[in-house]
């Protein structure tokens, strides 16, 4: 993307205001991405961002300017911007030698999506309205979309460090209204990885078309969701959001250091029940928050969080570990080369216990068991946190019965933690995006299927 | 700035015969400052642009982008969206806009030169006096998660080959403060802020004041009983809620049959006290334009009249497909979308009454501080709503003890009508529409 003379020019220029630290992080992206929409394909988006962001640090403080100008003029400028930002003295002329330090790829990729046609793109979406709209005649509309992208990234920094990546992602997505005499409702289903074109070979379009008609069909017999305190079974896979929001931010070591997570000072506490153990493991092949390096040139790392319920560590970037005069952990990413990196999240998970989770499902006397989750959000100071419910149906007398509306639960995390009192053998995944200070990165969250005993579910029924 | 519309002109001008082709062309430089415990953490400054192009050609439709706009990414992007084109499906309904006659609002002062002059010492001054003034709002302020101040200068236009001509230009400025307060062992949050279009009429001590007021409020909560009440929405919270409203409003959900009133124009759908309009030519609006994503004049409209249903939000495509024409509700989120539809100038209209009178009115009932999860707990095609709140219970028309760990649940379509009473206090906040405090009463809320 960029000569390493010239990289190691404008690392040189960056720091000549009297930086410590200097990084250059370029960045290649070409997606496209089709949708199809009331039986009509009616976009086909090619997209081409490229560029670099440049950051330099002294002390405490971080310049950073970015630019879509790779040439040699452009990164000076941004090199420049960003330097004058973190202004010191006692700059001057610093050489930077630069060793190449990539890491493993986590797996391969087969069909690069730009080598496949768009025909092919088009003809997916097509058969997954076909399949959604085969499920009955209360299909009455259904969008499909369909996504890749292809990223390619380079990192320097004046600490000698010189590496890069390439990752491609693929997605499919159908969204289904159903309509009956309750009105409308929705089902939504929409797989990811990691990988190429191949991922159609992997999943069936059609399945997953018929999983979101079928869904939006069971929600038109929804009861309104009850209102209070509840026990909550979730579902293997789509309930790793718990765990995100409920403790995953809430261990970023940026907010810990801030004093803005209610799990700061608590390593080696025990700070959730004995049967979780929590993973964030960027190295999880295939899987949607994977990559080989992070945005920081950090190789991808499986780290423990929490081990039998006791706190390990937290997630770190360069930034925080560096303060901390400790090793970074891979967590530090960025959504694209015009945003500072932070730490994130990767592919975060709930190992496996060994309950049956029929048998969870059974053992719970009255609660809500949710089948797929629609994302969340956590006050990490506070510990607060929602997630909601877009297929969930009530437990009643140990058995699932009928399904319920959509709706927030809130809860607040370490005490949600401690009330975990059942995990299954039924490890899953769920593909998502993460939001966090504006930047949207992709991650995966996994769990077995686990119980709290007792959540707030905020629906409208007594 | 005649280099934008010159660049989409030249890309509109290269479109062939029975081919229409528009060019969105946008630039815009931005300066983000952040401090912590009275140093910066970051600045970043950032100049971004980029073009998007979307090609209509035997009624199909395709776009394509790139974040550059030297030559050869401008002719190999009208070359993709031109390819994509050919895969779209075939709809009568699919062309450009053509120019409707419709003068734009004269909004001149919208983009204010002086901030490009701006020094950035000041700049960081005011993110430092924001976060050493909420510190010394209370002593319970344990410190910010963040302090910032942030300002932008936004330059677009759109040229079409159909005759579309638009350039538009403005500048924001804002600061924002995230306090997190203290006391007993207990934790909680609040924000503050204030938003301008030059850095002289933002108010850092209202944000300050506000933050830690906020934080400081909802100390010592308490999760309650679930019951079924009257809510006071604070004017964010509001402003969020006619966002998602605002979905079900437009012209896309309407023709594609995922809108809760379609086939309700002409009805009641709100409560009498229930105006709402978006209207993008009212300077005070912080998404004031001239222009739409399409490149035709903004307007106002009124969607909800007394609590009549008026009007859905249209871009040119969803007004032809609707027997009628856009209304200058094309939005796009920057150059790497094509234009869809959407709100950028909502508001309802004010009454009477100030929160502390509104709150004297309900006797009992719960302010609502802030919401978590609408976007996961709000379904605009099925009308459900659930969403976190924080806030206060009111008692005897005054705010009493704060509450934590609730939901506050209903449907879209019966908050509408269920709308009490719109405040007098309303303000332009960030975002497609403005904040007044709103009662709605029969509110599920649940704790406990």
């Amino acid at each position: 993307m960029i000569e390493e003379s010239l990289v190691r020019r404008v690392l040189g220029t960056a720091l000549r205001t009297g930086g410590d630290f200097a990084e250059v992080f370029a960045e290649d992206r070409r997606s496209s991405s089709a949708r199809l929409d009331d039986g009509r394909v009616e976009d086909l988006t090619s997209g081409l961002d490229r560029g670099a962001g440049i950051r330099v640090v002294r002390g405490e403080t971080t310049g950073f300017a970015h630019t879509a100008d790779l040439t040699e003029a452009g990164l000076t400028a941004a090199a420049e911007a960003a330097g004058a930002a973190a202004r010191g003295g006692g700059g001057g002329v610093r050489e930077i030698a630069l060793t190449r330090r990539d890491a493993p790829r986590p797996h391969e990729v087969r069909v690069l999506p730009e080598n496949v046609e768009k025909a092919r793109k088009v003809e997916l979406l097509q058969r997954a309205d076909d399949a959604a709209r085969a499920e009955g005649s209360a299909i009455r509309q259904v969008s499909a979309t369909y996504a890749d992208n292809h990223r390619r990234i380079l990192v320097a920094n004046s600490d000698g460090l010189l590496a890069s990546d390439d990752t491609v992602r693929t997605r499919i997505g159908v969204n289904a209204v159903a309509v009956g005499d309750t009105g409308m409702q929705t089902g939504y289903e929409a797989p990811g990885r990691s990988i190429g074109f191949e991922l159609f070979d992997e999943i069936d379009v059609e399945e997953v078309a018929r999983k979101a008609s079928r869904r939006a069909l069971d929600m038109l017999k929804a009861r309104p969701a009850p209102s209070g305190r509840i026990d909550v079974v979730l579902r293997k896979g789509a309930g790793g959001v718990l765990f995100h929001e409920a403790c995953g931010h809430g261990l970023e070591a940026d907010l810990v250091g801030k004093d803005a997570s209610v799990f700061r000072g608590r390593v080696g506490e025990k700070v959730a029940s004995p049967l979780v153990t929590l993973v964030d493991d960027g190295t999880y092949a295939r899987e949607w928050g994977t990559f080989a390096i992070d945005d920081e040139g950090h190789p991808a790392q499986r780290n423990t969080l929490i081990e039998n319920g006791v706190l390990t560590d937290y997630m770190w970037d360069f930034l925080r570990a560096r303060k901390e005069g400790r090793p970074q952990s891979g967590n530090g990413r960025r959504m694209s080369y015009q945003h500072l990196p932070m730490v994130r999240m990767t592919n975060t998970y709930v190992l496996d216990g060994d309950e049956d989770a029929e048998e969870i499902i059974r053992q719970t006397e009255r609660g809500v068991y949710c089948v797929q989750l629609g994302g969340g959000q956590v006050n990490t100071a506070t510990g607060d946190f929602v997630f909601g419910i877009t297929e969930a149906y009530l437990i009643e007398n140990g058995e699932v019965t009928d399904p319920i509306r959509s709706a927030n639960l809130i809860g607040n995390g370490p005490e949600v933690l401690q009330s975990i009192d059942a995990v299954g053998n039924d490890f899953d995944t769920w593909t998502g995006m993460c939001g966090k200070d504006g930047q949207s990165v992709p991650v995966s969250s996994g769990q077995p299927t686990v119980r709290v005993r007792g959540m707030t579910i905020g629906g409208t029924a007594a | 700035m005649p280099e934008l519309l010159e660049i989409a002109e030249r890309v509109a001008g290269w479109a062939r015969d029975g081919e229409q082709v528009e060019a969105y062309v946008s630039h815009a430089r931005d300066t983000d400052v952040r401090v912590y415990q009275g140093e910066i953490e970051s600045f970043s400054s950032a100049e971004t642009q980029g073009i998007g192009v979307r090609v209509v050609s035997g009624h199909k439709q395709g776009f394509a982008y790139a974040g550059a706009l030297d030559g050869e990414s401008l002719r190999s992007t009208l070359d993709e969206a031109r390819d994509n084109a050919s895969f779209g499906t075939e709809d009568e309904f699919l062309a450009l806009p053509e120019p409707d006659g419709v003068a734009p609002a004269t909004l001149d002062h919208l983009w204010r030169e002086e901030l490009a002059d701006f020094p950035t010492e000041d700049k960081i001054a005011l993110a430092m006096e924001l976060e050493r003034a909420t510190r010394a709002a209370d002593p319970r302020i344990r410190g910010l998660e963040a302090s910032d101040y942030g300002d932008a200068m936004m330059e677009a236009a759109v040229a079409s080959s159909v005759g579309i001509r638009a350039a538009s230009r403005r500048t924001v400025c804002s600061v924002a403060a995230d306090a997190i307060a203290a006391e007993g062992g207990d934790t909680k949050t609040g924000y503050g802020y204030s938003v301008a279009r030059v850095p002289a009429d933002l108010d850092v001590a209202k944000a300050a004041a506000d933050a830690a007021y906020r934080a400081t409020r909802l100390l010592g909560a308490k999760q309650p009983r679930s019951t079924r009440l009257t809510v006071v929405l604070d004017p964010l919270v509001t402003s969020s809620f006619l966002g998602v409203l605002s979905s079900t409003l437009s012209g896309e959900a309407l023709v594609k049959g995922r809108s809760l009133f379609a086939d309700r124009l002409g009805e009641d759908v709100a409560s009498a006290v229930v105006r709402l309009t978006e209207d993008p030519t009212n300077p005070e609006a912080y998404g004031a334009g001239q222009y739409d994503a399409e490149g035709l004049a903004t307007r106002r409209t009124v969607l909800i009249d007394r609590g009549r249903l008026a009007a859905f939000l249209h871009n040119s495509y969803t007004g032809r497909r609707t027997g009628g024409r856009s209304n200058g509700c094309a939005a796009r989120g920057g150059f790497k979308s094509a234009p869809g539809v959407g709100a950028r100038a909502l508001s309802l209209a004010p009454g009477e009454l100030m929160q502390p009178a509104l709150l004297a009115e309900i006797g009992d009932g719960l302010l609502v501080q802030s919401v978590n999860g609408l976007h996961s707990g709000v379904n605009p095609v099925s009308g459900d709503f659930s969403v976190g709140a924080e806030g206060m219970v009111v008692r005897g028309g005054v705010p009493a003890e704060p509450v934590r760990e609730v939901t506050i649940a209903s449907t879209l379509p019966r908050m509408l009508l269920d709308v009490v009473a719109v405040g007098a206090d309303i303000e332009w906040l960030p975002g497609g529409a403005a904040g007044v405090s709103l009662v709605i009463r029969d509110v599920t809320m649940s704790g406990g």
